[in-house]
């Protein structure tokens, strides 16, 4: 019975689904546009691709959108994430009964030292994605996603070796409380929130496009540590 | 021009979602009732990826062998996803963390058998 009123809906919505999209076929829109802000004014995409490099010099226009132009969602989108973290941290510590330790045995010498030797390097790829965020595909999030996923190795690896979550707190609030600071420099200095003040230098430069690398770079450390910090709750949980 | 190549990849999207509706539906499973939403959000990201595709268009990366002139697709709702995927992963996580909550308080985690969430 609730299988058959569940297909009736499922219907219901995939037609409503098919009939709203028959009308836009995939690709079609822009098939005249030049990628320049010419004739069309709502074509923000292709304002952002036609002026994006000279207005940021960010080779990356993604990062530009990202950091830039919606510097501001990302703010929030940031917020929502730390909003998880801590509605995680809550739910999962209503319980004050710790250091129990489980029957889990040790991983064995080589997953061990293997997950040792691996850490590192999964950091450092991952401050290679968020530090050339504005050239090459990648950044902050990215980034701080391949960090997290370095935390993950060694809660499974390395069970004895929880992660310090003070430092972890640490570097999500400073990020977080930076990234707010810059963003109210812009304000001060030139009048709009998130204002790309600083010299843009040339496109494809390291040091490149402003203030976009520097908040890259903070996303990156704030979403490390906050997945870091999921990972390390969820392991503690399990332990 | 037919009407496959035009609307695959659509049809591939809400095939996601829709498979995550069905098991958000009828799945008695906690857990699997999470993997459903988790399919829906990724149907939906991979749907606003396609929307914002240009015929014939490249990845939104300025390159120095060719500065300007090519097509690109749409950046934005690129950027939209890119962190809509990370929010996805958190709150992934928080809803596991509320089953393991369930799962404490009720010993089990069908919904049939928890009173107060069934429907």
């Amino acid at each position: 019975m609730r299988r058959l009123i569940s297909l009736v809906v499922l219907l219901v919505v995939g037609l409503g689904i098919a009939l709203s999209l028959s009308a836009a076929p995939f690709g079609a829109r822009g098939a005249d546009q030049t990628g320049r802000l010419a004739q069309d004014e709502v074509n923000f995409g292709g304002c952002y691709t036609g002026r994006g490099l000279e207005e940021n010099a960010a080779a990356n226009i993604v990062a530009s959108v990202v950091v830039n132009y919606r510097g501001f969602d990302t703010l929030g989108e940031v917020t929502v994430l730390f909003i998880a973290a801590v509605g995680l941290a809550a739910v999962l510590h209503t319980r004050k009964e710790e250091a129990t330790p489980s029957g889990a045995e040790p991983a064995s010498l080589i997953v061990f030292t293997g997950c040792r030797f691996l850490f590192p390097l999964i950091l450092l790829l991952g401050a290679y994605i968020f530090i050339h965020g504005h050239l090459t595909p990648g950044g902050g999030f990215q980034g701080g996603a391949v960090v997290a996923s370095g935390f993950l190795l060694i809660y499974l690896g390395c069970r004895g070796r929880g992660l310090r979550s003070a430092g972890l707190t640490a570097a999500e609030s400073l990020s977080g409380l930076a990234f707010v600071v810059l963003a109210l420099i812009g304000l001060a200095v030139g009048g709009s929130f998130l204002l790309n003040f600083l010299p843009k230098g040339s496109a494809f430069a390291l040091f490149s496009a402003g203030v976009i690398p520097l908040i890259y770079v903070l996303i990156g450390f704030k979403v490390g540590s906050e997945l870091g910090g999921i990972i390390d709750n969820l392991a503690r949980e399990a332990r | 021009m037919s009407v496959l190549p035009s609307y695959i990849h659509y049809i591939g999207c809400f095939s996601l979602v829709l498979i995550g509706l069905y098991v958000v539906l009828v799945k008695p499973n906690l857990i699997k009732v999470i993997i459903g939403i988790n399919l829906m959000d990724t149907g939906v990201n991979l749907f606003l990826v396609a929307v914002g595709y240009i015929r014939g268009g490249t990845a939104p990366i300025f390159s120095e062998a060719a500065r300007q002139g090519e097509k690109m697709v749409d950046p934005v709702p690129q950027a939209l996803v890119l962190t809509a995927i990370v929010i996805g992963v958190a709150v992934l996580a928080l809803a596991l963390s509320l089953a393991i909550r369930v799962y404490d308080h009720y010993g089990t985690l069908d919904l049939r058998k928890i009173k107060a969430l069934r429907w």
